[in-house]
């Protein structure tokens, strides 16, 4: 049970990663991608390859896979970005498919065995969630934190003007698709580096587990948290990692079948655009010119005091 | 002085020429009206020379430059800012944000440094870079009656104040000449005597207008010289007075009388 | 002369492949058309008319091994199927897509892969993991004509397939409903001012559209077999054809379709791409037509108005 509890935590800070990518590329710049799941393969191969087959740590794989998901990012996007909305979503679902084609393809196994992560010769195992725990979501803090500052900059700024609306956005002196590109190979870079950390996770990449379905998970996501809020997206990968493993949870896994999880996301997705498209949490609201300190902020956030204004 | 001058423009869309070998010349420091019936070209005329779309000939000179052709984000960053017929504000973003978008790129950009540094630049010093275009787009909805409703969302505001909005953000790009697609379209008498006065003091601030709208009263009353299209052709140009006599633009507007 | 046979043999099989992407492809074209949105659970709808023609077959042939009843079988499931698909397609339409008329462009299509995801994986659960084989209804001996083999299913799926072009061609020209179909596509608002109730069409254009998924699906089952995620490759496919043929028209749905079909069939062979990467192709030309010609081959261009 407790072990469950770690594992969905682990799982949710892998995928929040992923979701954070996710985020950049459909929750800030509004572009309907689905090709997910192949940045997440991209970056698991990366670190097996680089671990097991060259025996590099895995600290180094870390950046190379954001780097190589980034340049696949880019190569998928150049072509595809031109696309109108409703094109580019198939264009990606296909080319993620496609990636993962390629990785059955030369190899329908996979890997197994990679070797651990490793800090200052502690090896982060499985069977210590805790420390992998303060692992992934150290980089969960991170990536936050990145993308938080890029989503209230101006160059944030301008990927939801091209979200909002492309001619109004061409009309401001704001290149369209040198933003989406830029998007698309940030979310990509991210993407990447979840797939390490599954793999230092498991020890295992198989070419059967990055399928569609990942990427309709990010998405959802996305969408159930609030397109474009990083702490709901972060939170929706909570939730959606909670339903994938209730079943286990409860210990009903034998009773639930394994698709009424992803039923489920179905439905949180055609429900939540129904109902709630701006998510649970709805937009981030960011002020401007508020001379209040970082500190002085956060206190007025934390419970129990009266909230100022807006 | 001509600030822009439209040389032999066409454009066709398949077999309809929507604009044929029109010659628009817009004066420097003044009102400019684009005037002319329903299909008339003028939109049309407006999206080529602001780089929404590609002329299928002719010629773009701007400030002594050539500007056919060139992506519309270029052409917006060398001083030519627009609004739209059917107003594209940013929704979901707030009133202030929306005006900061027209300051994107007046903050941050230098010619010395590349694209991609400046954009580095603009991550690492986005406090700082936000309290400035915070100020200056407090500035603009000052001079536009809007800081009470500095941070509702766009779509929230009452239609008059998106117009308004609308506006304010392409000026805050403090453009050489802004184009203005039927801003009083859908306004009520009293709000359009703001929108008057709204281009007088525009003008004042030494913005080249260009203007297209259908309201004649606006357009008499406040350009100083008028262009008017017709099925796609210039059949006049001058003052409004001569405008107004013009027995071309009279049989434009009413039809000939033995119809 | 043995290589231009065997080419000839996958010209054949690629008409065939075709004409099944071009019934599928159909359904894509005539939504865009009107409601300028890809239905992404279309591909699904054709899986559940798979399954469906395949349960209902079996219930009516039951023990019987007469050669007509199996044809006869063979159409009466085919017929429920397009029923219970054209119903499905509808109910889909009202419950997450109507809704949603007014919204964000992004917000129907979330809606539509929320859709595609709980009917394939509703029917992974209902049916199982396992694929099933949809029964010849007649003996699939391939009749060879000089060197070309041609199997009757192949035969019967081009049959169907024009049938169902020829009526559906013949319904938007020279119906009232298909008139009004047509209006609507060209534009709403002025179409509801002559009194076309844009609901009813959308409702029907959802009907028609799924009913020729169901047809596809169940021509598609013979070689593909049924199973769950059926609908997504060959639904993605059929996307593609639409928008080789120029999305939002009719005829460009049957071109791309037979196009694409053909370039599958003969692409792989031609291009030693080994058969597994076979899918490649259609998402190659997809890419290629979006650069070089995005408005596909019938289509017009249209722009967004500025």
């Amino acid at each position: 049970m407790l072990n469950f509890f770690l594992l969905i935590i682990i799982y949710a800070g892998i995928y929040a990663l992923m979701a954070i990518g996710q985020n950049c590329i459909t929750g800030n710049t509004g572009m309907l991608s689905l090709c997910h799941a192949g940045f997440f393969c991209i970056g698991s191969y990366t670190t097996a390859i680089m671990c097991k087959t060259f025996g590099l740590p895995f600290w180094f794989s870390l950046p190379v896979a954001a780097i190589i998901s980034g340049f696949v990012g880019f190569l998928i996007g150049v072509p595809t970005l031109r696309l109108k909305g409703d094109y580019l979503c198939i264009a990606t679902l296909g080319l993620g498919e496609i990636i993962r084609n390629i990785a059955t393809n030369v190899n329908p196994v996979g890997m197994m065995s990679v070797p651990r992560a490793e800090l200052f010769g502690y090896q982060f195992s499985s069977r210590n969630k805790f420390t992998f725990i303060l692992l992934i979501w150290f980089f969960v803090a991170v990536a936050y934190i990145l993308f938080r500052q890029l989503a209230h900059s101006r160059i944030g700024r301008a990927m939801i003007a091209v979200r909002e609306d492309e001619v109004a956005a061409q009309s401001n002196g704001i290149n369209v698709t040198k933003y989406k590109i830029g998007a698309f190979i940030l979310g990509a870079g991210v993407g990447g580096t979840a797939g390490c950390f599954a793999t230092a996770y498991t020890l295992t990449v198989q070419p059967s587990s990055f399928t569609f379905m990942v990427s309709v998970m990010v998405l959802c996501m996305v969408v159930l948290g609030g397109m474009g809020n990083l702490a709901g997206v972060i939170l929706g990968a909570f939730i959606i990692e909670f339903i994938s493993y209730f079943p286990q949870l409860v210990g009903l896994s034998s009773v639930i079948p394994a698709q009424a999880s992803q039923i489920i996301y179905g439905l949180v997705l055609v429900v939540m655009m129904i109902c709630r498209p701006q998510g649970i949490l709805g937009r981030d609201k960011y002020r401007y010119g508020d001379p209040r300190t970082f500190t002085q902020k956060l206190s007025a956030r934390l419970p129990g005091r009266k909230k100022e204004g807006v | 002085m001509r600030i822009l001058e439209a040389q032999e423009v066409t454009k066709a869309f398949g077999g309809v020429v929507a604009v044929n070998k029109v010659n628009f010349n817009v004066e420097q420091g003044l009102v400019n009206g684009l005037i002319g019936p329903n299909g008339a070209g003028k939109t049309t005329l407006f999206n080529q020379i602001t780089g929404m779309d590609v002329p299928t000939s002719g010629k773009i000179i701007f400030d002594g430059n050539d500007i056919t052709g060139l992506p519309a984000w270029k052409i917006s960053r060398l001083g030519i800012a627009r609004t739209f017929q059917n107003i594209r504000l940013y929704n979901d973003l707030t009133v202030v944000e929306n005006v900061m978008m027209g300051l994107h790129f007046k903050v941050g950009s230098d010619p010395f440094h590349h694209r991609l540094a400046q954009a580095f630049r603009s991550y690492f010093n986005a406090g700082k870079e936000n309290r400035e275009l915070y100020t200056r787009a407090l500035e603009w909805l000052e001079f536009f009656n809007l800081t009470h409703v500095k941070d509702e969302f766009a779509r929230n505001l009452p239609y008059g104040n998106q117009r308004e909005l609308e506006i304010a953000r392409a000026l805050a790009s403090e453009p050489k000449i802004l184009f203005l697609d039927e801003p009083a379209a859908g306004m009520n008498p009293a709000e359009t005597e703001h929108l008057m006065k709204i281009i007088n003091r525009i003008k004042e601030h030494g913005v080249t207008v260009v203007l297209i709208e259908h309201d004649m009263k606006l357009v008499m009353n406040i350009c100083d010289n008028i262009t008017v299209l017709s099925f796609g052709q210039k059949i006049a140009e001058g003052t409004p007075e001569e405008i107004k006599s013009n027995p071309l633009v009279i049989e434009a507007y009413l039809g000939r009388e033995d119809d | 002369m043995d290589t231009l046979i065997q080419y000839l043999q996958y010209f054949v099989n690629g008409i065939t492949l075709g004409s099944i992407y071009a019934l599928i492809a159909l359904g894509y074209t005539m939504v865009y058309g009107i409601l300028k949105f890809i239905n992404f659970a279309h591909g699904d709808i054709l899986m559940v008319g798979a399954y469906i023609g395949l349960l209902t077959y079996t219930a009516l042939l039951g023990s019987s091994t007469s050669a007509v009843w199996m044809l006869a079988a063979f159409f009466i499931a085919m017929i429920i199927s397009m029923a219970f698909c054209a119903l499905l397609g509808m109910f889909i339409e009202r419950v997450a897509y109507k809704p949603l008329r007014n919204a964000n462009r992004l917000a129907p299509l979330l809606s539509a892969i929320g859709v595609s995801f709980i009917l394939s994986n509703g029917a992974a659960w209902i049916f199982g993991a396992q694929s099933r084989r949809f029964p010849y209804p007649f003996d699939d001996t391939p009749i060879v004509i000089a060197g070309l083999s041609i199997t009757p299913h192949q035969i019967l799926t081009m049959a169907v397939s024009v049938i169902m072009m020829i009526v559906l061609t013949l319904f938007v020209n020279k119906t009232k409903m298909g008139k009004a179909m047509r209006a609507t596509s060209l534009d709403q608002s002025t179409s509801e001012l002559m009194g076309i109730d844009a609901n009813k069409i959308i409702s029907m254009t959802f009907a028609i559209g799924s009913a020729l998924a169901a047809v596809g699906g169940i021509l598609a089952s013979f070689d593909f077999r049924v199973y769950a995620s059926m609908g997504t490759m060959t639904g993605l496919k059929a996307f593609v054809a639409a928008v080789i043929g120029g999305i939002g028209n009719i005829q460009g749905a049957m071109i791309g379709g037979i196009l694409l079909g053909v370039l599958e069939s003969i692409g792989a062979p031609l291009l030693g791409i080994p058969s597994a990467l076979r899918d490649t192709i259609a998402f190659a030309a997809l890419i290629i037509i979006l650069l070089v010609r995005p408005e596909g081959i019938l289509g017009k261009n249209e722009r967004e108005k500025v």
